[in-house]
Formats: structure tokens, sequence, C-alpha cells
């Protein structure tokens, strides 16, 4: 078993709180894993991303060679086709739908849907307003990783658990609100492969 | 053991607490901060009292750490690859005098810039000073070394320079920890004032010490476990590594090497290991995150006789990080991509925080200086540093720690006026106070404005060494009281500070303006705190 995943987004988005549930879940199932971040002035509102290898098998780098990613999560539209090349032949972009408008000369939305709409395997997803259904817009990043969960090559239930666990201090509503935002992502993807 | 998910720099941090470290002493700066936030948290640290508070800058860091080593415990040094040349000069006479407790100093280089303003190669200071070197793969590595590595500094003698570059720092992965070792007792040393004092007679005798001992340090790298040779059929060619640069080799040849290989990860270069390889290989390949440190070093001047391949011939790029794909390439394999960027994809560089006072304080500055057209604004380190990008295009300069004040200084003396600096509450206490003294002492034509969020904001968050007293500080340098301006950066006082702005530029003399306002970041994490505590 071997999952390359690029994560990206855009800074303060918090992609690495994706990125520390789905690492719960790796390390229970014993899975080697390496995470390589971004840190320091690239998170002020910048292009973001974050590469999560895990295998079954010690593994070498902590960058993912280009064309050897099997997935691409990303918060943000434009920001998940600026890491395509680094998808393998196969490899599934699961992204949220809604901009994230920071700068002057943003794609217009027909142009980064025809982008998306020439990729095979995809699921786009408005996040924000499934997290509000599930109860809390701050669920948005469960809902990413719900959707995104099909695709780890790590059991439903593992992820579950690894909410679980980062969620439990903040009591059994936090805890529930999120597994309910977790499900409703993994609906959505299932329904859209 | 357990095992558990580190960064690198947390791996750095667990080490030195199980190692028996009494004090961590650092300034934030990207990637090394991490280290010194992870013992600031560690309740082992806290029950422990290990020292972890920040320091000004990194050069009194580095003078803390030598002296908790002299009085013969365990210190560590903390900073990113440009913290060292501000600690260069303790550095290099540390070396001079040696260690009693156990003494790493961290440095966290940044090839490819990241977060920085250069990408400066350490491992350079570390032969310049002549002192031992260790280099992790990954993170375990980092741990393991870390761990050993304070016997190893008292064992030598010397203090031990430990380099991570932002890939190994900024990398999580699954690390073994091992037993919780005691702290050293305090003990300074008997020949204290023979090795401490370099006056110069002294110091020749130290320095021939330090000659003395180089065989020493070559043996321990001859006999590490981290230098190793890896030995294959194919002698056409031989690789060397350095660092991380073996994960990336790794990873081009899934199913094992097919050439020799020698990873090294601690220095002096292990040279009969090398020599081995040069012995039974045609050609050589070197792989370095970074400087082509150990390359130059088997080239010479001349490079006669010997084919090596790496940075300098062009085989791998001469500047940036390594990459899996960069060195597959140096090894003739085939990178493929299925995808290309659409053409709509546009850049998305970092930009100040919505709400941020240095917005306002920028925004105030160029309203004014629109009316005087020569004025040139020095910038700083910090996030500040941002009012280069549209839509502020506000500062005409950023160079180093400090260097606002003082080339504002120089550019005043050479007749530039309205010469105004930018600069951030601690990196004024890093480095400015000083260029502000210069300032003073000369009453030199200058504006400086200290933006002040109470922090020290691009690295996360942590704490500032003058937050409270900067005013008072100012004025002990001697600034006049009436020529230190503060105002809080906000919209609805952008007329206050204008004319505040203006009458500064119009006094011939040293002024300091502060707009104060808390970091928005820090802001909103301490109103979440409170709402968790609460509930």
């Amino acid at each position: 078993m071997k999952t390359d995943i690029i994560l990206c987004g855009v800074g303060g988005q918090g992609i690495l709180s994706i990125a520390a549930v789905i690492g719960e879940a790796a390390l229970k199932e014993g899975l080697y894993m390496k995470q390589a971040e971004v840190h320091g002035m690239s998170q002020r509102g910048g292009d973001v991303q974050s590469n999560l290898r895990l295998s079954d098998s010690p593994i070498a780098s902590d960058l993912i060679p280009k064309g050897h990613a099997d997935l691409i999560i990303s918060l943000e539209p434009m920001e998940s086709l600026r890491y395509l090349p680094y998808l393998n032949r196969d490899g599934w972009v699961v992204t949220n739908s809604q901009p994230f408008i920071n700068i002057p000369h943003y794609p217009e939305m027909s142009q980064l849907e025809e982008a998306l709409g020439k990729l095979s395997h995809k699921v786009v997803l408005d996040v924000e307003s499934i997290a509000k259904e599930a109860g809390s817009l701050r669920a948005a990043n469960i809902v990413m990783l719900g959707a995104a969960s099909p695709f780890l090559g790590i059991e439903f239930d593992k992820i579950a658990e690894g909410v679980c666990s980062i969620f439990a201090r903040k009591g059994e509503d936090v805890v529930n609100m999120n597994l309910k935002a977790l499900k409703a992502g993994y609906d959505v993807a299932q329904s859209r492969r | 053991m357990d095992k558990h998910l580190f960064l690198g720099d947390e791996a750095v941090a667990e080490a030195a607490i199980n190692a028996g470290l009494s004090g961590v002493y650092a300034y934030p700066g990207t990637p090394s901060t991490e280290i010194t936030e992870y013992i600031q948290n560690s309740v082992v640290a806290k029950e422990r009292g290990i020292h972890s508070r920040w320091s000004a800058n990194e050069k009194t860091a580095m003078e803390a750490a030598l002296g908790m080593s002299y009085a013969g415990k365990r210190s560590l040094c903390c900073m990113k690859h440009v913290g060292l040349n501000v600690a260069a000069d303790c550095f290099m006479n540390a070396a001079m005098s040696g260690i009693n407790g156990g003494m790493i100093v961290v440095t966290a280089d940044d090839p490819s810039m990241h977060s920085s303003q250069n990408e400066q190669d350490n491992r350079n200071f570390g032969n310049f000073a002549m002192v031992p070197m260790l280099e992790p793969s990954n993170q375990q590595e980092a741990y393991d070394m870390i761990y050993d590595g304070f016997e190893l500094s008292e064992k030598l003698g010397y203090p031990i320079l430990f380099r991570l570059t932002t890939r190994m720092a900024h990398s999580r992965a699954g690390v073994v920890t091992k037993a919780q070792q005691d702290m050293k007792e305090m003990h300074t040393p008997e020949d204290g004032r023979q090795r401490y004092i370099l006056l110069p007679a002294l110091a020749r005798k130290r320095y021939q010490h330090l000659i003395a001992a180089q065989p020493g340090l070559l043996a321990a790298s001859e006999s590490s476990i981290y230098n190793k040779y890896f030995d294959a059929a194919d002698k056409s060619l031989g690789i060397i590594t350095t660092g991380i640069a073996f994960n990336y080799l790794s990873e081009n040849y899934p199913e094992g090497f097919d050439h020799p290989v020698l990873k090294i990860c601690q220095y002096p270069v292990p040279i009969s290991k090398i020599q081995k390889m040069v012995d039974e290989c045609d050609e050589i390949l070197v792989l370095e995150e970074g400087y082509p440190v150990v390359e130059e070093q088997l080239k010479g001047l001349l490079s006669k006789g010997l084919k090596v391949h790496g940075r300098l011939d062009g085989t791998i790029q001469r500047d940036g990080e390594l990459t899996p794909d960069a060195v597959g390439k140096a090894l003739g394999k085939k990178i493929e991509s299925f995808y290309q960027i659409p053409e709509i994809v546009e850049q998305r560089p970092p930009a100040l925080c919505q709400g941020c006072g240095h917005r306002d304080m920028y925004e105030a500055l160029n309203e004014v200086i629109a009316d005087y057209p020569e004025a040139k604004v020095f910038g700083d380190i910090g996030c500040y540093t941002l009012g280069a990008l549209p839509p502020f295009r506000a500062i005409d300069s950023c160079i180093d720690m400090g260097a606002s004040i003082t080339m504002a200084k120089g550019a005043a003396d050479a007749g530039v006026y309205p010469a105004i600096a930018v600069i951030g509450d601690s990196t004024f206490t890093h480095s400015g106070m000083t260029g502000l003294l210069d300032c003073v002492n000369e009453n030199s034509n200058v504006t400086i404005v200290i933006s002040d969020n109470e922090t020290t904001a691009m690295t996360g968050g942590q704490d500032s060494a003058g937050t409270g007293r900067l005013e008072s500080i100012c004025y002990g340098i001697g600034v006049a009281p009436e020529h230190v301006r503060v105002m809080i950066p906000l919209k609805k006082n952008y007329e206050e500070m204008k004319q505040i702005i203006r009458e500064e530029l119009e006094y011939k003399g040293v002024s300091v303006l502060i707009p104060r306002r808390e970091c928005i970041q820090t802001l909103s994490r301490k109103k979440k705190q409170q709402a968790a505590s609460k509930s």
C-alpha cells in the first residue's frame, strides 16, 4: 500500500489540520508516514501545500516526485490546479469549489470550471455549505477530509477514530458534529465517483 | 520504546530533553522556531526547570549557551542559517575555548529561500570554525544524533554544529525515543582561565590545541555510524550524498542502489571512505542539499585526474534545494508529468493579513511621502517586509536584521532626505538598538518607524523582548522624548498619523515613530484561548 497526497490551499485555510487527522489514523494503522509542511512567510495568505506520504513500507523522500501523487486535496479550486504536474496518470483531485479571492487577477469561475472539467478523476464540492448543513462552518476541513477519505487507502472507520481522538477534548457535541461533517463529505465523494 | 510523530525540529527538541539538557537559548527564525517552542511546551522541561525563554538575538543566545556549558551543563542553541552570522563572533571563539558541558548549535538552513534572504550553507561555518558537524538524513537520525551528540561534544571537547535544512526541520515522521537521562551537576572547568580567556598569548595556545584536535575529529567521523558505505556492482559511478540528499537518491532506486554510495552525515568528511570510492569508481557524483561544500573539497582547485559531477558542472542546478526529481534527472532517470498547470493559474504571493496594523502604518506613510518624491524607505526583516509588494510598494530595501536604521543613517549621511527606516519591535531589540545609538550620537537626520505589534509575528507570534518598554529604551539611548511619538494605526486615526509623520519628517534630527497595535493573529489566538478556558 502506498498513497502519496498533496494537500493544498491558501495560507490560513488550515490544510495542516486535515493532515493531522490522516496522520493520526495512519499511525494507528501502523503505516509509515512522512509529511513535509511549509511554515513561515508563505503562510501569510499565499499558496501553501504539504506533501503527505503513507506506505506500508519505509518511505525514502519527504517530497513527492513529479507524476507520483495519487491524490490532490485542495481547499481552493485554483490551488488544486497548481500541483497537477505531481499527479499520477490515474490520480484523483478532490477540491473545494468555492474560490478564495485575495489577488487582483483571479481567473473567471467559468475558466476554473473548464479546467477542472478536463480532469477525468475528480470530486468538486462546496465544502462550506455542506459543513453548514452538518452543523458548523468550522467543520469545513473535516467535510474535505470526508470527501478525500475513499482515496486514502485507510478504512473510513479509522479516519473517524482519528477525528474522535483529535476533537475528544472539545466534548461530545463537537465530536459528533465533526463525525457528521466527515460522513457528509464521504457521501458526496461516493455519489460522484 | 514509544513511537511519536515528530517534525525534524521536534525530534531535536525531544532528544535534547531526553539527553539531560539544562537550557535552550534561541531567537525565532524559520525553519528553526519549533525546536524551542517544543521545549517551552514540554511538561518534562517544565518539571526539570529547563531554560527555554527566547533570547534577544542569536548572539546573546549563543553566549548564554556557552556560559551554561562553562558551568558544566548541557546547552542547546538554535537559529536559522542567517542567525549564525549574528552569532558568528561567539561561535568562532567557542571553537577556540572549547566547551565544558556538552553544547550543540543547531543551524536550520533554508535552501530555496522559502522564508529567507539567502540560502547560505552553514557547513562552511563549521569548516571555518574547525568544529565537528552532524547533518541528519531523517527524523530518527536527528533524534539519535542529538541524544548522543552532547556526549560526543563532551568527549571531543568542542561545540557541535548540527545542520538541518527546511525539508528536514519541517517534515514529520515516526520517531522512536529513548530513556530520559539525568541533567548534569554544575561543575566549572578546572583549566577555565587557560581556555576561556582569549588574550593573544593564551589564544595562540588554544588555536594550536584546535589544530591538534583535528585528527581526533576526523577519526570520530571515520568511525561514525552515520557515515556509511553501500557497495554495489556498477563502479562506473560512485555517488556521495550529504544529509537528506540520501533520501532523494533512495527514492530513485526503489530496488536498491546499482552504484556504490557513500552517505555522509558527520563531518569533517571521512577521508578514507572517500578515498575508497575514488579508488574503485571511474567518476563521482556529489549530491548535497545546499552549496557544493564536499564537491569543492573533492575537486580542489585544479580537479586533476578526478571526474566529479554535481552543482559545479551543472549536473545539479547550482542554486535551490534538492528534490527527488532534480536528483533523478542527474541520474538520467525519466521524469514524467501527466498533467500541466493550466495557464489560468495565477501567482498567489503572501500578503499582510487583513486588519494588520502594518497595513495602516504603510497607508499613512505612503500618503505623506507622496509629497516627498526623493524619500527612501529602508525596510527590515519581518511581516512588514511584505510592504514591498502591491498595493503598498512602500520599501526600498530589506537586507538583514536591524539594517533599516543604519542604512537610513548612512543614506542620510550621503544626503538622502527624507531617510526613513521601518523596523518591527522584535527586530528593533534584536539588532536595531545599537544602530539607533549611532544615529543619536551624530543626531542623524532620520525618521525611524518602529511598527510595534507586540510580538515576533512572522515566525508565529513569539514573545518580543522589548514589549511595553520601547519608549523607555529609546529615551535611554538618547532620543529626545518629544520626538518619540506613539500612535494607534487605525483608519480612523489616519489624519493624526499623517500629521505626526509630516512633523517628524520636517524635524532635522532623530525621530522615532511607534505605531502600536497588537498583531491580529496573536490577538485572535488569545481570544480563542480565553474562550476555551472559560468553557
